[in-house]
């Protein structure tokens, strides 16, 4: 079953006079429990399909279906209500809350987002952390972590909720060629421990050998992946 | 609720120089607040005390037209005898009236046969004043009889008078007074004490017997100036007044006008404007404080609000609903008021009970006239500083988070 779909999608930017189409007619679809990776030079529209993916845009042209959902009719409320719900965001700046520590930044989308009983927050996040390799962390600061310890903790955090889909924008970018490697390895493995779709974004192609399925994209276009759409076929 | 309050706090003491600055500044309007009101207050309390206990009494009655000519001591607006028992059955009646005390005012030359100057006198019962006026007794200085107030044939004449016309107590003086139709008369009386000046209308006024005055004046009948009456209750006052206005309107002269006019000491001492005035400053204060509080909370919520715009975008990006978003800023600001105003009001309250410890005099009116301030703030008063710092605390929040709530994720990740 897709978890994504990309049906015919532009999303045009305007830049004072003119228009830059940061995606470009793009169809794909993403099947339930992938490990994907979206390829590309910087600049080539990863983040704009990740963002679509994520429900924090809308399409220009063209239709985004999330676990069977159409992004584009949804209001702020509601999109933020399915993000929580459905999906697990890791960044590229790991972006953890400082005044937390390890364990409350876990915590967070259980206590703040999803408003799961109390009782039920330290079985959840023990686990969570237990999976990452940062259970004996969990009293620290992110400022005391180095750089694959918080993306480890963002993975946790991504992960805490059950989410369908996990989306990370190059989340490898800023850590070095053995980090990165071993973040993505711990990501294939939550994968497979949780049966949670990744879709992550890498231009560092030793990153992207480790993807199952890969799309790539230049300027807007998808030129490469397993399920090209019909427009793209028929050019 | 107390888990965006805990995560506010939180973020609050992330920036603890600044918050803690900020804290200050509320914290100390509220302590500004707190002990201006006490020591207002209670300054106000000891004049209008001093007023009502030493000389006017809570309210007076007059005949219909004569405060409007009161300078002149007029002897032609008086009370007839009819009509003071008239208002004395009203007055008994009444609920709330403590008790009455009818005078005889009037103006009078004094002679100590070697200097003549003019004197003004309040014929009274002795008794019947000392129930309307308490402190009057203890404004009396160097009295030849410490037990008695006044008697028939003796006269208590103003302290700064005396002292210039070099009368002293057990001294004899003539006073010699015009009666209303013109006609002169003079009795000697013995001096039994001075008393001691105070500010406003009467505060330098001397006394005599109510029975005196009225052969001093020849009066066939005695005719009564004004009745002072005082409340059982001065905070009840007002009700009273009200009462006894409404009892009074009833009784009409021939021609068919009131017979009596009713006045509270705040119509007849411009002492009230003081009293107004502290009022004012304290709401002044207040607006102060509010508008310390309104401005350093939506410095300090911009603040946050513009340095943590990326870490907004996060928690949108993971799908934190926007109205919880605004709650976690409101709530900072709620916090930081509300600690604030906590901390002032407790060192507030300090700053007061040591002002109690070590006494405050304030000289008003006079050298001779130190009141010794006790100051001291109703429970309201202070609840009503910290509910005023919250609520604008909360006011000013209002705008720095609904901006954060509104930040697009996909903008707000993007900002550097
Ligand atoms: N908010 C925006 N406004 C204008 N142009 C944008 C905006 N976001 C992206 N773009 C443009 O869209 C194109 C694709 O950008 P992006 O999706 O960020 O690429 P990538 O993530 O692969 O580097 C780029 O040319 C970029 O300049
Ligand atoms: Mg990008």
């Amino acid at each position: 079953m897709d978890i994504v779909l990309f049906e015919n999608v532009s999303k045009t930017y305007r830049m004072g006079e003119v228009d830059v189409a940061a995606l470009d007619h793009v169809s794909l679809s993403i099947s339930q429990g992938a490990f994907t990776a979206l390829v590309g030079p910087s600049g080539s529209g990863k983040t704009t399909a990740l963002n679509l993916i994520g429900c924090l845009d809308r399409p220009s042209q063209g239709e985004v279906t999330v676990a069977g959902r159409a992004i584009g009719p949804m209001g702020r409320r509601e999109s933020a209500e399915f993000r929580g719900k459905t999906l697990g965001f890791v960044f590229q700046d790991f972006n953890l809350l400082p005044v937390l520590t390890v364990y409350e930044n876990v915590e967070y989308p259980l206590l703040m987002i999803r408003d799961v009983p109390k009782g039920e927050h330290k079985p959840a996040v023990d686990r969570v952390l237990a999976a990452v390799g940062m259970a004996d962390q969990a009293g620290k600061y992110p400022a005391q972590l180095s750089g694959g310890q918080k993306q480890r903790v963002a993975i946790g955090r991504a992960l805490v909720g059950k989410p369908a889909l996990v989306l990370a924008d190059e989340p490898t970018a800023n850590l070095d060629g053995a980090t990165a490697h071993k973040v993505v390895e711990l990501m294939k493995q939550m994968r497979d421990e949780f049966g949670t779709t990744f879709v992550f974004s890498t231009h560092d192609p030793r990153i992207m050998d480790q993807a199952e399925v890969t799309f790539h994209l230049e300027d807007g276009r998808l030129i490469d992946g397993p399920a090209v759409g019909k427009e793209a076929h028929h050019a | 609720m107390l888990k965006v309050l805990r995560l506010s706090m939180k973020n609050l003491l992330r920036y603890k120089r600044r918050t803690l600055l900020t804290g200050m500044l509320i914290a100390v309007g509220v302590v500004a607040v707190i002990v201006f009101v006490g020591l207002s207050g209670s300054f106000k309390r000891a004049i209008v005390g001093q007023i009502t206990d030493a000389v006017l009494s809570h309210l007076q009655v007059h005949r219909k037209g004569y405060m409007a000519s009161v300078d002149n001591l007029p002897l032609d607006r008086m009370l007839p005898p009819k009509a003071f028992e008239t208002l004395s059955d009203i007055l008994t009646r009444t609920d709330g009236v403590e008790a009455f005390s009818p005078r005889i005012k009037l103006g009078a030359m004094l002679s100590n046969y070697a200097q003549t100057t003019n004197v003004r006198l309040n014929g009274v019962d002795p008794a019947k004043e000392q129930a309307v006026v308490p402190l009057l007794a203890s404004r009396i200085k160097e009295a030849s009889d410490e037990n008695t107030l006044l008697k028939k044939g003796e006269v208590l004449l103003p302290e700064v008078l005396a002292k210039g016309m070099a009368v002293k107590t057990g001294d004899t003086i003539v006073l010699v007074a015009n009666n209303k139709d013109g006609s002169v008369n003079g009795m000697t009386f013995k001096v039994t004490g001075l008393v001691e000046s105070l500010m406003g209308p009467g505060g330098r006024d001397g006394y005599l017997h109510i029975e005196d005055a009225a052969v001093l004046l020849r009066m066939e009948t005695p005719e009564i100036s004004e009745v002072a009456v005082r409340a059982k209750n001065f905070d009840q006052l007002t009700a009273v007044a009200e009462r006894l206005r409404a009892a009074l309107e009833l009784i009409t002269n021939k021609q068919n006008q009131p017979m009596f006019e009713l006045h509270t000491w705040d119509q007849l001492t411009p002492f009230y404007n003081v009293v107004r005035m502290i009022d004012v400053m304290t709401l002044g204060i207040k607006v102060i404080l509010i508008a310390v509080v309104l401005i350093s909370v939506l410095n300090v919520m911009m603040m946050s609000v513009y340095e943590r715009v990326r870490e907004i975008g996060t928690l949108a990006a993971m799908g934190t609903r926007p109205g919880r978003i605004m709650a976690l800023f409101v709530a900072e600001g709620f916090c930081l008021g509300l600690v604030s105003a906590l901390s002032g009001a407790a060192i507030g309250l300090a700053v007061l009970w040591i002002l109690n410890l070590t006494g405050v005099e304030v000289a008003f009116g006079g050298a001779n006239q130190v009141f010794a301030l006790a100051p001291s703030v109703a429970p309201g008063e202070v609840v009503s500083a910290c509910l005023i710092v919250l609520g604008v605390s909360i006011l000013a929040s209002l705008q720095p988070a609904a901006k954060a709530a509104r930040l697009e994720p996909v903008e707000a990740l993007r900002h550097v």
